[in-house]
């Protein structure tokens, strides 16, 4: 469905893609994950034929974006990170409009509002102008609109940050349903647990390069251990010096300011092994490993604006 | 407007004609995908109507102060030798510069919120509408709502006596084309804008042109130099043209002033056209 090779997206001295080889298959659920400015976004532009690559190949359904762009945009749908919605209009009229951009007949374009509209669980809001509705209904929306020409491929951007949990779990809901009807799924996101959830398969993005590739399961497996044990201590209290006490126990040991990160594959064990040492934290804590632990350990701590 | 799709054009011809031809060459335009932005804009005023039809007034107002209560005063204008009622000569004047207003208000402070705040158009170009369809079907429903401006207010005018020529049937087209070259040219201006204090910018260029322009007084009122001046600005072709029509002094002098309109209003949409993509598609 989509093929790149070498994929590079620069603007002016700054490389936002740094060549990118990437092949999303028929009816996969692919993620990118990576902090902000890991060229996620730019990326999926590319992808959805809004913004030429500055180098390297590019197929989407088979078809060139250069040569071919409006025919491959026929063909996706696109739920940008931040709703472009027409606030003036209505939620159906919405649909409506957006349809019609794609050259589908009046008729068809109503008849599949209202059924989107219904998949979003808007039906009651159709005729409400759009500026009221909450973030989590106005992304539902976008979904729908996305929807709207039968896509073969979905461009998710960040679908669901800034949703509260409900309308986050209903917003997967309903991907997780498109995908079951065939869909192909692209998606940005920065939630760990969105990725674990939708992902078939995804790749981890920082500073324009992919730093990783995998399922959820094989990253986890490959770039964690099964189990977290955390150990929290007094904020008086020098860590470091704990740090040292309990050096070569596991794997791997991650100091932070507050707690110690003990990657181990029995965290029950290894809590009796730091006693074991005469290490007593105020309080322990074991924990499946999650791909927020692959995520930090591969983007790193430092924060990225 | 016409613009079907066209060829990207080959350097043909030398000489002027086909450099001109080359420079104003527009990027295919597909008038289907246009229309569909016409009614986007149109679902939008069905629940804005009101707005639209108040646009209708500020000629209106203009034409019974300055027409009708200056025109007591001034009495007759001398145009080419033709003695006319003030009213009769500084109505045209006013219907063009509305055309003009219209347009411009339309292609600039309507476009630049679309453009930079509701991203209006990143939705649509992520669908198979191009920015060139996108361009084109802005300028045509400013277009449209010009002409029904254009309209009305030539009905007011023919109500009042103040059509002396049935060329004057024709000042609705010309409407048309004074509100594309303008419109085209907003629209390109508008690309380039960074916020909103640059549309000081377009007040600077549009007022000094509806004042001064010849819409309430003849050219020949102008010492030589000055008229050279004022012959060049677009507003000076839009309102000779109308006035011609409406007054009846046709002559071959109205064709320079369709060119130079034309011209202007396809160099403004291939402007456009060009800078959205640059801006949108990057």
């Amino acid at each position: 469905m989509i093929h790149a090779r070498g994929l590079t997206k620069r603007f002016g001295e700054f490389t936002a893609v740094d060549g990118i080889d990437v092949d999303v298959l028929r009816g996969e659920a692919f993620g990118f994950l990576g902090p902000n400015g890991a060229g996620k976004s730019s990326t999926m532009r590319m992808i959805g034929c809004v913004s030429p690559p500055s180098a390297g190949t590019l197929r989407i359904l088979g078809m060139d974006p250069a040569a071919d762009g409006p025919a491959i945009r026929a063909r996706l749908g696109v739920v940008p990170q931040q709703d472009t919605l027409d606030l003036e209009l209505t939620v159906r009229e919405n649909l409506l409009i957006y349809g019609r951009y794609f050259g589908l007949s009046r008729a068809l374009v109503r008849e599949r509002a209202d059924e989107l509209l219904d998949f979003v669980q808007l039906t009651d809001r159709a005729k409400d102008k759009v500026e009221p509705l909450s973030g989590g209904m106005k992304r539902r929306l976008t979904i729908a609109r996305s929807l709207i020409n039968d896509p073969e491929i979905l461009l998710l951007d960040e679908p669901t940050t800034g949703l509260d949990p409900q309308a986050r779990h209903t917003l997967w809901d309903r991907l997780f349903r498109l995908k079951q009807r065939g869909v192909t799924l692209v998606l940005t996101t920065h939630y760990m647990d969105e990725a674990e959830q939708l992902c078939d398969r995804l790749v981890v993005m920082d500073k324009g390069r992919f730093v990783a590739e995998g399922s959820p399961r094989e990253l986890i497996a490959r770039y964690s251990t099964r189990e977290v044990l955390e150990l929290r201590f007094r904020a008086d209290e020098d860590i470091s010096v704990y740090g040292e006490k309990l050096a070569g126990l596991v794997e791997r040991i991650e100091v932070l300011p507050d707690r110690l990160l003990l990657y181990t594959d029995n965290g029950d064990r290894t809590t009796e092994e730091v006693h074991a040492r005469g290490v007593r934290p105020a309080g322990t804590l074991v924990r499946r490993s999650t791909l927020e632990d692959v995520f930090l350990r591969l983007t790193g701590r430092t924060l990225v604006d | 407007m016409t613009a079907a799709t066209r060829e990207p054009s080959r350097p043909t011809r030398d000489g002027s004609a086909g450099l001109l031809a080359r420079v104003i060459a527009l990027p295919p335009i597909s008038p289907r995908r246009a229309g569909y932005l016409v009614e986007r804009t149109w679902l939008i005023t069905r629940h804005t109507w009101l707005i639209i039809v108040s646009g209708f007034f500020e000629p209106l107002f203009y034409l019974l102060s300055i027409g009708i209560g200056i025109g007591a005063l001034v009495g007759t204008v001398t145009v080419d030798g033709q003695l006319l009622d003030y009213t009769v000569f500084v109505a045209p004047g006013l219907l063009a510069s509305s055309a003009m207003n219209g347009a411009v208000y339309d292609s600039t402070f309507n476009i630049f919120f679309k453009l930079k705040y509701a991203k209006t158009y990143d939705a649509i170009l992520s669908t198979p509408m191009s920015a060139a369809d996108t361009a084109a079907g802005e300028i045509t429903w400013a277009l449209l709502r010009g002409m029904f401006y254009s309209a009305a207010f030539l009905l007011v005018m023919l109500a009042l006596g103040l059509v002396a020529s049935p060329w004057a049937l024709l000042a609705l087209p010309a409407c048309l084309l004074i509100g594309f070259a303008f419109a085209a040219v907003g629209m390109a201006a508008t690309t380039y804008m960074r916020g909103w204090q640059d549309f000081s910018f377009v007040n600077l260029a549009v007022m000094p042109m509806f004042l001064f322009a010849t819409t309430f007084y003849p050219l020949s009122t102008y010492p030589e130099p000055l008229q050279w001046v004022v012959a060049c600005t677009p507003l000076y072709h839009a309102v000779e043209l109308v006035r011609g029509l409406t007054i009846g002094l046709v002559d071959a002098s109205l064709v320079v002033h369709v060119a130079y309109l034309a011209v202007m209003g396809l160099l403004g949409l291939r402007v456009a056209a060009g800078r959205l993509e640059k801006l949108l598609l990057r």
